[in-house]
């Protein structure tokens, strides 16, 4: 494919005795949205998971085979160089409670120890804010506690969050399920917004969603990569019969 | 007839109030008895809280007056000193077991907590002499610390552990998933999140060694001079009750029961200060 | 350059958090071994017998623990007896009769008031209030009437258990099934059936474990136990002799003790302390985490 930014290499994850991804090989299309979609269970998150190295917090989690980021092999890599360069949105908003929004949109920088002057994060805090729509709501509360936002702000936090570091890919892990319509939609025009810089990368239940923002859709089925084509033509002509039973709601 | 032998509804009716009767008695003989012993405490020992008290140290026997300055000083020392010690050793041992679960050592270790958790203090003391007292030769605060430590070590590693486990994993993997460091992420996230309890632990330690006795009896031993020198033998506030307490002079227990009431109320506050922390302090997650 | 440092300063984190668990298990290990060699010249020249030898004489050198073994096990299960009715009212009290509002919040922080104060402190406050009440009642006994002995020391520590046992005993009643309690409610029984019947059988084991673990917390109590027990080295006639503790006769006579073999019998009283006092305490978790469990 053309503009990979990503490819996987025999991708398995197992999870002792459970082999729960069975050999991915996909390529993903640089500043491009991807959707990976498929019924619970089936391994899209795992997969996600897997490339910014967050499973070696499970003990009995086993990743095998290789994921490239550019040209490089980033399952061999230190954990931490990988996870600078990709960064992850999560399911449920997880901003740092005893941190202000200034102090979350940075933390990036601050946890890893890399010292900035004050001008130089200020922008970076103003930068971010604008990036995910939130700025002009927080501008003059940027001390503030972070967990006085809403839900829907703190994911748009959490994203700034992420975007601050100017990462290379963004993972993003069902970003809206724990959100309201509302702040739903404003997220996905955020998404829609931000892939003309940024490659994401989002795992998601909502098939609306998919067809709405993304480029191109992943299908996962127990483990194993049945579909992944542009986004119209999956849910318009899908050649695999299980995506059709999926998108037609067969089964969830 | 005996209620007991009152067959049917309504003989079950008696015995049932009976027994309330007797759970609502002797549940506020329990409260009685706490209210009696504070009010006598508080009674023998307000009169005993002069100035000379909190700034002299004590006068020779038979002189009247006198105050237990060295011993408030010498309290203050080797808890301090205590908390030095464990304080740092128990949030760590906190952090492993809270990371750490399910490992065969994790268990290990919970188990070894729970022991020293239940050796009578005057066992440490033992302990404690053998291998700091007879070696050097002499008795010292800093003996007394060593043991203290040792007993403060479980309440602080087990809330530590309890609070670091209440929060969600979510945090801890935005953190890393920013490319933070495993050290970085505890230090800079989850201690933080967690400071409310851990607080607490620490304080809990130190309210159950301030009014120690037995494991300083061999360490620490006492020291009727005031002294800031921690390798030097030093009083500690419930050492000089238990001197003073022991003794027949009534000038000594008068400043027994002023040294009670010191103690008492101290640990009183710490333990409303924790109380507070706990409903006060909650970090949203 | 910088990257290096992170990665070392995280790895000597790891390993620090490693060491100091590690250390736990190690601190523990070096007590036992600690006590055991400091007290084998005693358990070498005392023997066996020691432990149902009557006579204790420093000056012979002739060393008997028995009076103290009965004046530990008289003086802690008689004060696990007196504090027992107490601990089990109250913990019903907060955990049946008013589990949840101001009230029991007021009545389980005055409890643990209790809690609150030292060993010494009831110690004296014991010598000044229940010695003189149990020194007069020995007199209408007819008996010698020191006013410090067996006795006074049990109902002292009984009054320190209760805070302990009340927590303990609350914490496992509260784990009986709802649906039980419905149950036999719903069959018309009255609460003190309910309680009497179902929960208290119910969590028996539970209980039980809470009794064995104030047990042991009597069982190394010193500075009370020491203020109140009236320090005689003779077997006790009665609840209302003077006697002494394990606890207390190392806490009297430790710090004056000449010659090793004195000192060494000294520690070989903590040793067994330490083993007793560890095996009920393990004995009684064991049995909490199984009840927990379920």
């Amino acid at each position: 494919m053309e503009g990979t930014i990503l490819r996987t290499e025999n991708l398995r994850v197992s999870f002792g005795a459970t082999q729960v991804v069975k050999g991915i090989n996909m390529e993903i299309a640089e500043k491009k949205v991807t959707a990976f979609m498929g019924p619970s269970g089936c391994g899209k998150t795992t997969i996600l998971r897997a490339i910014n190295r967050l499973h070696e917090l499970t003990p009995e989690a086993k990743v095998e085979g290789n994921i490239f980021l550019h040209s490089e092999n980033i399952t061999e890599m230190e954990a931490m160089t990988v996870r600078r360069r990709v960064g992850m949105v999560f399911q449920r908003p997880n901003p740092f409670p005893t941190m202000s929004i200034y102090e979350n949109v940075i933390s990036g920088f601050t946890l890893n120890g890399i010292k900035l002057k004050t001008d130089e994060k200020n922008e970076i805090v103003e930068d971010a804010l604008k990036k995910v729509a939130l700025w002009e709501e927080v501008k003059d509360t940027l001390k503030r506690r972070a967990t006085s936002l809403s839900g829907g702000q703190q994911q748009r936090l959490c994203l700034a969050r992420a975007v601050a570091m100017k990462p290379e890919v963004i993972l993003l892990d069902e970003p809206t399920s724990a959100l309201d319509p509302l702040s739903t939609a404003k997220i996905e025009d955020l998404l829609y917004e931000l892939k003309g810089n940024y490659t994401l990368v989002i795992v998601t239940h909502n098939m609306q969603q998919a067809a709405r923002i993304s480029d191109m859709t992943a299908f996962f089925y127990l483990g194993e990569l049945l579909e992944y084509d542009d986004t119209k033509k999956v849910f318009t002509n899908p050649k695999n019969e299980k995506t059709q039973n999926y998108i037609t709601g067969r089964f969830g | 007839m005996s209620p007991f032998e009152i067959r049917g509804l309504r003989g079950r009716r008696i015995r049932d109030r009976i027994f309330t009767a007797m759970v609502w008695s002797l549940t506020f003989s329990c409260l009685a008895v706490v209210f009696i012993i504070l009010f006598y405490l508080f009674k023998m020992g307000i009169g005993s809280l002069t100035w000379a008290l909190f700034t002299q140290g004590p006068k020779p026997v038979g002189e009247a007056g006198g105050g237990i300055l060295n011993a408030i000083v010498g309290s203050l020392i080797v808890v301090a000193l205590a908390a030095i010690i464990a304080i740092p050793i128990g949030i760590s041992v906190g952090i492993y077991l809270a990371d750490n679960r399910g490992r065969k050592l994790s268990d290990r270790v919970a188990l070894a907590i729970d022991v020293l958790q239940g050796i009578p203090s005057i066992v440490i003391g033992i302990v404690i002499y053998i291998w700091i007292v007879k070696p050097t030769g002499k008795f010292s605060a800093y003996s007394g610390s060593i043991a203290l430590a040792i007993m403060m070590l479980p309440p602080i590693i087990k809330n530590t552990e309890e609070t670091l486990l209440l929060i969600p994993t979510t945090l801890k993997e935005a953190s890393l998933a920013l490319g933070a460091s495993y050290f970085k992420t505890s230090m800079k996230v989850l201690l933080p999140a967690g400071i409310g309890g851990i607080f607490s632990g620490c304080i809990i330690g130190i309210a159950r060694i301030a009014g120690e006795v037995a494991p300083l009896l061999f360490t620490a031993f006492g020291n009727p001079a005031l002294t800031f020198n921690i390798g030097k033998p030093v009083d500690t506030i419930p050492k000089v009750i238990f001197t003073y307490a022991s003794s027949p002079y009534d000038d000594w227990h008068r400043i027994a029961w002023g040294g009670s009431v010191i103690l008492v109320s101290f640990i009183i506050i710490l333990n409303t200060i924790i109380k507070i922390f706990e409903s006060r302090w909650k970090v949203q997650f | 350059m910088k990257n290096r440092w992170r990665i070392l300063q995280n790895k000597i984190f790891i390993k620090w958090l490693s060491i100091s668990a590690i250390t736990m298990m190690v601190l523990l290990l070096i007590f036992f071994i600690t006590l055991f060699i400091s007290s084998w010249p005693a358990i070498k020249a005392n023997g066996i017998g020691f432990l149902w030898g009557k006579t204790w004489d420093p000056v012979s050198n002739h060393y008997g623990m028995y009076p103290f073994l009965i004046g530990t096990l008289i003086t802690s299960f008689l004060s696990l007896l007196i504090s027992a009715p107490f601990s089990i009212a109250a913990a019903l009290f907060l955990g049946e009769y008013y589990p949840k509002g101001a009230i029991p919040n007021i009545f389980r922080n005055v409890i643990e008031l209790l809690a609150a104060i030292p060993s010494v402190v009831y110690g004296f406050w014991g010598l000044y209030t229940v010695a003189p009440l149990v020194s007069k009642l020995e007199l209408k006994m007819h008996l010698p009437a020191p006013g410090v002995g067996i006795f006074t020391a049990s109902i002292v520590l009984s009054i320190m258990l209760i805070p302990y046992s009340v927590s303990l005993i609350r914490q496992v009643i509260s784990m009986t099934p709802v649906s039980l309690k419905e149950a036999a409610y719903a069959l018309g029984s009255t609460r003190a059936e309910v309680i009497t019947r179902v929960i208290i059988p119910s969590n028996i084991s539970g209980i039980s474990a809470g009794f064995l673990l104030s047990l042991g917390r009597a069982l190394g109590e010193t500075m009370a136990v020491t203020i109140l027990i009236g320090n005689s080295p003779e077997i006790p006639h009665n609840i209302f002799s003077p006697s002494y503790t394990m606890a207390s006769v190392i806490a009297n006579e430790f710090t004056e003790a000449v010659g090793d073999v004195y000192l060494s019998t000294l520690i070989e009283v903590g040793l067994l302390l330490f083993v007793v006092t560890t095996i009920i305490n393990l004995i009684g978790r064991l049995i909490i985490k199984k009840v927990s469990f379920n």
